[in-house]
């Protein structure tokens, strides 16, 4: 047999032995991202379709969450850099060629976004609610005027952030695990995935709970499929992707990645959602929370395990 | 101008004198590495080959390091040398996660390290620390656009190879073998 080893002398710290730059605070950030990306969208896109009547929770109420959500997202990223003073240097370019940038300016934009969207639907959600200075009205009375715009703006911000969630790490050669261009948009269902979880738990009425059920059902059978035809992929590929899918064949991600987020995550749920919407009384509360789990169990096992893949040589 | 590097495998000892160099002439942190010795021992005994060199950014033509930074704190300067700009670098990381040879460290300070080339030397006409102090004598640096530098007699008479040309980063540190 042939063997070669190799004795390295460096030892910088998270970088050696493997790569441990990125910890909880860039896959906490992907989630959150998708997770608003996914409510916004079917806000914006049933209120495109002038669904106000039928599905109140998804354009009213979960919209209602995203800015805290991406709030926190921010927060994340900010307590990611290690450089914390200059972080206002990401609003000083725009860098089309980075991810990363393309991140802090689609953030720049939805954020404010999902502001306004909460807040010309305050009213309907809780009608005891009144601004307290009079010309907040008429601001809002602005917005809720171009609501359409706001929506379509909306509609389009959210599929570039849901699908910048998995481009962040695909863009990344260095890293075999992460570049595939599957990810984008697997991260991107995903994202879709946990955000009509989460319309089912704040869904009132049964045709809300029952559209969103079957939605993520659908969501589900693509994630699948996606993540099938990135295994297909890895496997046919170079040395270096067959043993970054190995990671997750036999390796030290197996057992993690097939049992909590496929099986717990994806398959259990879809189950539960075909049953549920086939005759038997299931709350819909228990796989919606299942998908949420298997979503940030997806971003941090994606995020560390490409972190320990990487080029031979 | 295109500034490279040749470094001799077959002389280098794995002293690690560069690596000494480069901490004190830039001042890098303790604990931390700007270059490298790396010793790779091929086949089985009694077959034996071993291979030393001294590793460093490859200031990469094909840069993704330059590519993925949302700052612009990474750039490339004259000669192709690839630089940080400590006060326009948030520290996101997304630089070191892009480099296939893991070059990129955290700097303590919270922004980002790698070796420069000496641009602070080469720029007045010296040699990059490391190559001045190598007692083998195995470094060759210079501009690749001109025919008579060091580097280039070098590399048109001896075999060469770059480390994972397969990334795709065209790296400009070349080991002649
Ligand atoms: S070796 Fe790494 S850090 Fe240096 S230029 Fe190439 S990709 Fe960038
Ligand atoms: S860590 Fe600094 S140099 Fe690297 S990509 Fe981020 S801002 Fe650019």
């Amino acid at each position: 047999m042939r063997e070669e080893i190799i004795t390295s002398g460096r030892m910088n710290d998270k970088i050696d032995p493997f790569l441990n730059i990125w910890h909880w605070e860039i896959p906490l950030y992907l989630f959150l991202g998708g997770l608003a990306a996914g409510i916004l969208f079917f806000a914006a896109f049933y209120s495109i379709r002038g669904k106000e009547k039928e599905f109140p929770s998804a354009i009213e109420k979960a919209p209602l969450i995203v800015p805290a959500l991406l709030i926190i997202g921010l927060i994340s990223l900010f307590l990611d850099l290690n450089h914390k003073l200059y972080f206002w240097r990401l609003y000083t370019t725009i860098r089309l060629e980075s991810p990363m940038s393309w991140g802090a300016w689609v953030l720049m934009i939805i954020t404010p976004l999902s502001f306004i969207w909460a807040a010309i639907h305050l009213k309907k959600v809780y009608p005891n609610f009144k601004w307290p200075f009079p010309w907040l009205d008429i601001v809002e009375e602005f917005f809720i005027k171009y609501k359409k715009v706001l929506a379509w703006s909306m509609l389009v911000s959210a599929l570039i952030l849901g699908m910048y969630t998995g481009i962040l790490l695909s863009a990344f050669n260095a890293r075999p695990l992460w570049n595939t261009s599957i990810l984008g948009p697997l991260f991107l269902v995903s994202g879709l995935s946990t955000g009509a979880a989460t319309n089912i738990l704040f869904a009132k009425t049964h045709l809300e709970k029952k559209t969103f059920s079957t939605i993520d059902l659908a969501l589900i059978g693509i994630e699948l499929f996606l993540i099938v035809h990135l295994f297909m992929g890895l496997l046919a590929s170079t040395q270096v992707q067959i043993e970054a899918a190995n990671l997750f064949l036999g390796g030290p991600y197996t057992a993690v990645f097939w049992v909590l987020v496929v099986l717990i995550g994806m398959i259990i749920p879809a189950v539960i959602e075909i049953l549920e919407l086939w005759k038997f009384k299931i709350p819909l509360l228990i796989p919606a929370i299942m998908v949420l789990f298997g979503g940030v169990l997806l971003r941090f096992i994606i995020t560390f395990a490409g972190q320990t893949s990487r080029w031979l040589y | 101008m295109r500034y490279a590097m040749a470094i001799d495998t077959k002389k280098c000892v794995g002293c690690s004198d560069c690596v000494v160099a480069c901490q004190t002439e830039n001042n890098v942190p303790i604990g931390y590495c700007r270059d490298w010795i790396v010793e790779v021992n091929d086949g089985t005994y009694p077959q034996l080959e071993m291979e030393i060199r001294s590793e460093r950014c490859n200031h990469c033509d094909n840069s993704p390091c330059v590519r993925c930074c949302p700052t612009g704190a990474s750039h490339i300067v004259e000669g192709g040398i690839v630089l940080v700009t400590a006060n326009e670098c948030i520290g996101c990381g997304a630089c070191i996660s892009s480099c296939p040879y893991d070059a990129r460290y955290p700097h303590p300070d919270g922004h980002v390290d790698k070796c420069t080339f000496c641009f602070h030397r080469v720029g007045k006409g010296q040699q990059p620390a490391c190559v001045e102090v190598c007692p083998t004598n195995c470094m060759y640096f210079g501009d690749l656009d001109d025919p008579k530098s060091e580097v280039s007699e070098i590399l048109k008479i001896r075999k060469y190879k770059t480390l994972i040309p397969q990334a795709g980063t065209e790296p400009q540190v070349y080991y002649l073998i």
